[in-house]
């Protein structure tokens, strides 16, 4: 009866799937996790490097950078990640849990820059804006504009509110979440320079830090900044249905949308590709991914994964990363990163 | 005496044309009902398909390629060393400057060869590697044209936009209306859709990897969870007494229905990759933990089917001599099969969309080779989804779409199959 082989027989494959205590041995492909920046520039070296034919495809998962950190610096062995993606630099808490598991060698690659903007549809005209803008703009408490000794919850409904020169529209920004790693960066490179500019509270960085940390870094609740989720395409769309709203995400996505959005310039200067590498423009960070040392030689590839990486025709200022949105670091830095990770 | 007729009637005919009214207004509510969720359908599968469409269609360029040996092998040895590692990219430069000989410089060349994908080159290597003949020979070939093209030619990039605005230069809108203009730009039908794994450009991107990880994983999710799940409906609806302990499992198991996918990707994480070491990434993993998450959608719908025969029968084929075994097996169970595959059908339904706990497991990744095991890297269908959803390049718009629309076909399917399995089950009293 059908019924009863069917029921039988997949009884029996499950018991033997189920009941296979499945040891992992070898892994013959590179395995990485971590930012979701990173990730479009390390899959393009990926699939580059698993057409080259010898290695198999390396396996990139997009974790976000502290997820990916911490899956790495889990242990030594093939179930562990060999290469972790950051979209920042380690943190001294993370090489401790990855010593403590064992993790001890790893190698620090920098990739090269991301530029954050902060840009609105073509359909309105171009912000020139500030760091200070966008703190009073943003921030949860400002000090009172009659005296700024004192704070007070954030009263600005409109930009000309915060700046004359700005239009009289309705702040409205659409941003990362607080897990993101690009709102880590926005909350230092922008809001904690634009909470600087005013001298009792930069004060408070020496003083008393964590004070410091929470009056600049939280931002405020009443719906003039929307978190907008991880996914920066979603903005960009949601940029083109309100002109009025302004949208925070990486350069990668200005450039592949440029026919539809701007870029704000920020204390005058534009986001631009150029701006960004050269380190004039104020809101970039560096890009990077770490390597288990322990694992080269043991995983198939890992070396030639970082020479193609590594390479003039992939990070170089004319490679094809340039081409998906990485602005790469400065010819010299690129000639002394190859010369630590790979000895030539 | 009671009322007069006239009296009752009267009062009747009052409340009538209010109770017939109350009904028409309710019949209009549900009326009203399905036709909003009918328009909301019509919308999403209109906005689907106008956006994805277009991506089952993919533009081509004919190219006569001509293999020099001076290029790939200059010094004519002819090993396989020598041409894995030789420049194909000048090939394909070379044949597109033949078109347009009056190219000069370094970025107008680069800008000229961008029109062309970046898979030409690997074409190339990979005839040459298998036919070593074709060297010094001319050969006319189709190669993907760059996903900028592509959109251009399907009128998704304006050609009214000011340059600066505008991902092609007005010299490349030149050169692709020329190559249109000598009918070698074909727009055919996009094979490379459903015969690739993922990839970052959009041109070589397909679903086929997502795909097959999808059946793999679904496969091991319906052969763990049906047969767990049947065994427990009729152990527990048959067999079991009803004590404390059964009454617990049906709360626990009900309880089970309701929790969050989420959950039990950190279980999974948690117990078979931490635990019993099993690789991430790996379809099996993610079908041991989908069958997790629509074990408790078959039992109810399973106990419910067994309930619903009705208990005549059970006494029929007990009276006739029967054993307990042979009235479930013969009897209850067959008539209950219908039921409990349409339970099955909305737990894997549910299962296919899911990716909030393949997450945790490591199944959202990038993946370009095509998995083969159930322990090879893999990724599922919705997950394509959201990773193309999320990339900057503006071809993958349409790609999402078109992938939704493959999701959406997966799914009929697999409806559409139990149903006709229902109906040959089907048996009515």
């Amino acid at each position: 009866m059908f019924i009863k082989r069917f029921l039988t027989s997949s009884l029996v494959v499950a018991a033997a799937v189920g009941s296979a205590a499945y040891a992992q041995a070898g892994r013959d492909y590179i395995s990485i996790v971590g930012s979701s920046t990173v990730y479009p520039f390390t899959t393009t070296v990926a699939e580059q490097f698993g057409k080259g034919g010898k290695f198999k495809t390396p396996k990139v998962e997009s974790s976000g950078t502290g997820g990916g950190i911490k899956l790495f610096c889990d242990g030594v062995g093939a179930q562990f990640p060999d290469i972790a993606n950051a979209s920042r630099a380690i943190k001294p808490s993370e090489v401790d849990a990855c010593t403590k598991a064992g993790v001890k060698d790893i190698i620090e690659v920098k990739i090269g820059f991301d530029g954050i903007t902060i840009a609105n549809s073509k359909k309105s005209p171009l912000f020139k804006l500030t760091r200070r803008d966008l703190y009073l703009a943003l921030a949860k408490t400002v000090p009172d504009p009659d005296n700024t000794q004192s704070l007070i919850a954030n009263p600005y409904k409109t930009w000309n509110q915060v700046n004359k020169s700005l239009p009289a529209d309705k702040i409205e920004v659409l941003g990362p979440p607080p897990t993101s790693g690009t709102r880590d960066a926005f909350a230092e490179l922008v809001m904690d320079a634009g909470c600087s500019t005013f001298a009792n509270i930069k004060a408070l960085k020496d003083t008393d830090e964590a004070r410091f940390k929470k009056v600049c870094q939280s931002v405020r609740e009443d719906g003039a900044y929307i978190e907008a989720g991880e996914n920066d395409n979603l903005i960009v769309q949601k940029l083109g249905a309100n002109p009025k709203a302004l949208g925070v995400f990486g350069y990668s996505f200005l450039d592949a949308n440029i026919s539809q959005i701007q870029g704000s310039v920020i204390d005058g200067v534009p986001p631009t590709f150029e701006n960004i590498a050269s380190g004039r423009y104020p809101v970039s960070r560096p890009l990077f991914f770490y390597v288990k040392k322990a694992h080269i030689g043991v995983i198939p590839g890992i070396n030639e994964f970082l020479a193609e990486y590594l390479s003039p025709r992939a990070m170089g200022a004319d490679g094809y990363l340039a081409g998906k949105g990485l602005v790469p670091l400065p010819a010299a830095e690129q000639v002394k990163v190859r010369k630590a990770v790979l000895g030539k | 005496m009671s009322k007069s007729v006239a009296e009752t009637r009267a009062l009747v005919e009052k409340s009538l044309r209010r109770r017939q009214w109350a009904e028409r207004r309710f019949r209009a509510y549900g009326l009203g009902a399905v036709l909003l969720g009918l328009l909301f359908v019509v919308v999403l599968f209109t906005s689907v398909f106008s956006q994805g469409w277009s991506a089952f269609r993919q533009t081509n360029l004919t190219l006569e390629v001509f293999y020099d040996p001076a290029v790939i092998d200059p010094e004519g040895t002819a090993d396989a060393d020598t041409l894995a590692v030789a420049d194909y990219p000048a090939l394909v430069r070379a044949a597109l400057k033949q078109r347009f000989p009056d190219v000069e410089g370094r970025t107008a060349t680069r800008q000229l060869s961008d029109l062309v994908s970046s898979s030409a080159a690997n074409v190339l290597q990979a005839r040459l590697t298998a036919d070593h003949s074709l060297m010094g020979k001319h050969e006319t070939l189709r190669f993907l044209a760059d996903d900028k093209v592509d959109q251009l030619l399907k009128g998704r990039i304006s050609r009214d936009l000011d340059e600066a605005d505008r991902a092609l230069s007005d010299q490349q809108v030149q050169w692709i209306d020329a190559l249109k203009h000598d009918g070698v730009l074909s727009l055919d039908f996009n094979r490379g859709f459903f015969s690739n794994g993922d990839s970052r450009e959009p041109e070589q991107a397909g679903v086929w990897g997502a795909f097959v990880g999808s059946l793999y994983t679904l496969g091991v999710t319906l052969l763990l969870s049906f047969p767990i799940a049947v065994a427990t409906a009729i152990y527990l609806e048959e067999f079991a007494r009803r004590t404390r302990w059964t009454d617990l499992i049906e709360v626990n198991i009900n309880n089970l229905a309701a929790v969050p996918s989420i959950v039990f990707g950190l279980l999974g994480l948690a117990m078979f990759l931490n635990i019993f070491g099993m690789p991430r990434s790996a379809p099996l993993v993610g079908g041991l933990v989908l069958a997790l998450l629509t074990l408790p959608t078959i039992i109810i719908a399973s106990r419910a089917a067994i309930k619903a025969v009705p208990p005549s029968i059970r006494e029929a084929a007990l009276g006739m001599g029967a054993s307990k075994l042979q009235m479930v097996m013969h009897h209850v169970l067959p008539l209950a099969m219908p039921g409990m595959l349409t339970g099955t059908i909305i737990g894997m339904a549910r299962a296919l969309g899911e990716t909030a706990p393949l997450l945790m497991i490591g199944m959202v990744a990038f993946i370009v080779d095509v998995p083969h095991s159930l322990t090879a890297p893999a990724t599922v269908l919705p997950v394509q989804v959201f990773l193309w959803s999320d990339s900057p390049e503006r071809a993958f718009i349409e790609r999402t779409s078109a992938a939704i629309i493959v999701l959406l076909v997966f799914l009929v399917v697999m409806n559409a199959t139990a149903v006709v399995l229902r109906n040959r089950f089907e048996r009515r009293w």
